[in-house]
């Protein structure tokens, strides 16, 4: 468990790291994608190991812990934010999160149309 | 009693997993028996957290929501940046490159063409709205590709806890009205293959509100929308921050 954990770790620092690296080469004091490196690093550490049949269930078990974790700490971010002003300008929300998705449903279709006819 | 809040107050961590718990508990149930799992309960819970982080600032006037209260101080421990970022980079062990090599083309240009289209309407809606600012604008249309884009986004480019919550608003709408309209429209736009599941995986990308309205449409359809939504966070984690975000600085300032 502890193993598989290591790795998400592992992989963790060193996107956090690239990020910041790449943040300072654009010239944006931030990380600049660090958390997408992480997972790409995650997904070739994982590959690698599977390849030589390094990978075993325990060490999933560590990752897979903190991949159910997720939506749990997401929870705990919504109740720790600034709601009260971010209400104030809440009618965008609600546009923002409903018109793109009209408008993504349209692309669908689409895009499977072009593919069905090609 | 007195011991009790000094206990609580010490174990802020602690006690940040029981409510968590206890409020997936309680959605959990709430979607399955009321509302037939149409809306996802984490979905529910994530508005109720919302919900609860406005009633934290009401009462006690802060910056960190519910967290603001001494009793729910360890919610900003968990919900924090560390934590968050962690498991989301967890998430990427369910993915792997054969499986997006096996979905293909359709499965990349969806992911490209979806992030494109959320980040895009997010940023003009947001436009529309009175905002200004690069960085307030990127983190909305963020927030508008899925809850955790947004917030993923807004910390890593500076945005303030306001804008962030209203990014983790918008996602939590997007993942609601996902879930909503899929199975209503799913026959219209042609939803019925698993090739099509896949494609709308990577257009959709919001992973709860993707499985749920597939689930609702057709079971059968799950798994091959959820592999390519699984990409979508990461992949809007990577270029909303950085691409997007230097394409809306070069166009706006």
């Amino acid at each position: 468990m502890i193993k598989g954990l290591a790795l998400l770790s592992f992989s963790f620092l060193l996107g956090m790291w690239t990020g910041d690296l790449l943040g300072g080469l654009l010239g944006i004091d931030a990380n600049v994608g660090g958390v997408g490196f992480a997972m790409i690093f995650l997904i070739l550490i994982k590959e690698g190991f599977v390849k030589k049949g390094w990978w075993k269930d325990e060490l999933e078990f560590g990752i897979e812990f903190w991949n159910k974790l997720y939506i749990p700490v997401v929870i705990a971010m919504a109740a720790s934010l600034n709601v009260k002003s971010a209400l104030s300008s809440g009618i965008l929300a609600i546009l923002a999160g409903t018109i793109p998705v009209f408008l993504a449903f349209w692309v669908f279709k689409i895009l499977v149309n072009s593919f069905k006819t090609t | 009693m007195e011991e009790l809040i000094k206990l609580i107050d010490k174990n802020g961590l602690i006690v940040a997993f029981l409510l968590v718990g206890l409020l997936t508990w309680v959605t959990d149930v709430f979607s399955k028996k009321v509302l037939a799992s149409r809306i996802p309960g984490s979905a529910i819970a994530i508005f109720l957290a919302l919900v609860f982080g406005y009633l934290g600032g009401v009462l006690a006037d802060g910056e960190k929501g519910l967290a603001d209260l001494k009793l729910f101080n360890g919610l900003s421990l968990l919900g924090g940046s560390m934590f968050r970022d962690f498991a989301i980079v967890a998430t990427a062990a369910g993915a792997s490159f054969l499986l997006i090599r096996k979905s293909g083309m359709i499965g990349m240009i969806s992911l490209i063409l979806g992030i494109s289209v959320f980040f895009l309407g997010g940023v003009v809606l947001a436009w529309l709205m009175g905002y200004r600012d690069a960085v307030s604008l990127c983190t909305i249309g963020a927030g508008a590709c899925t809850y955790i884009v947004g917030p993923v986004t807004g910390g890593a480019i500076g945005a303030s806890s306001e804008v962030i919550a209203l990014s983790i608003g918008t996602g939590v709408v997007k993942t609601i009205a996902v879930t909503i309209f899929t199975p209503i429209l799913a026959k219209k736009i042609g939803l019925d293959s698993p090739g099509a599941a896949m494609a709308f995986g990577g257009i959709m990308g919001t992973s709860s509100g993707v499985a749920a309205g597939l689930a609702a449409t057709d079971p059968k359809l799950v798994p091959y929308g959820a592999v390519t939504a699984t990409f979508y966070t990461g992949l809007g984690c990577l270029v909303c921050p950085s691409l997007f975000y230097l394409i809306l600085n070069w166009l706006i300032g």
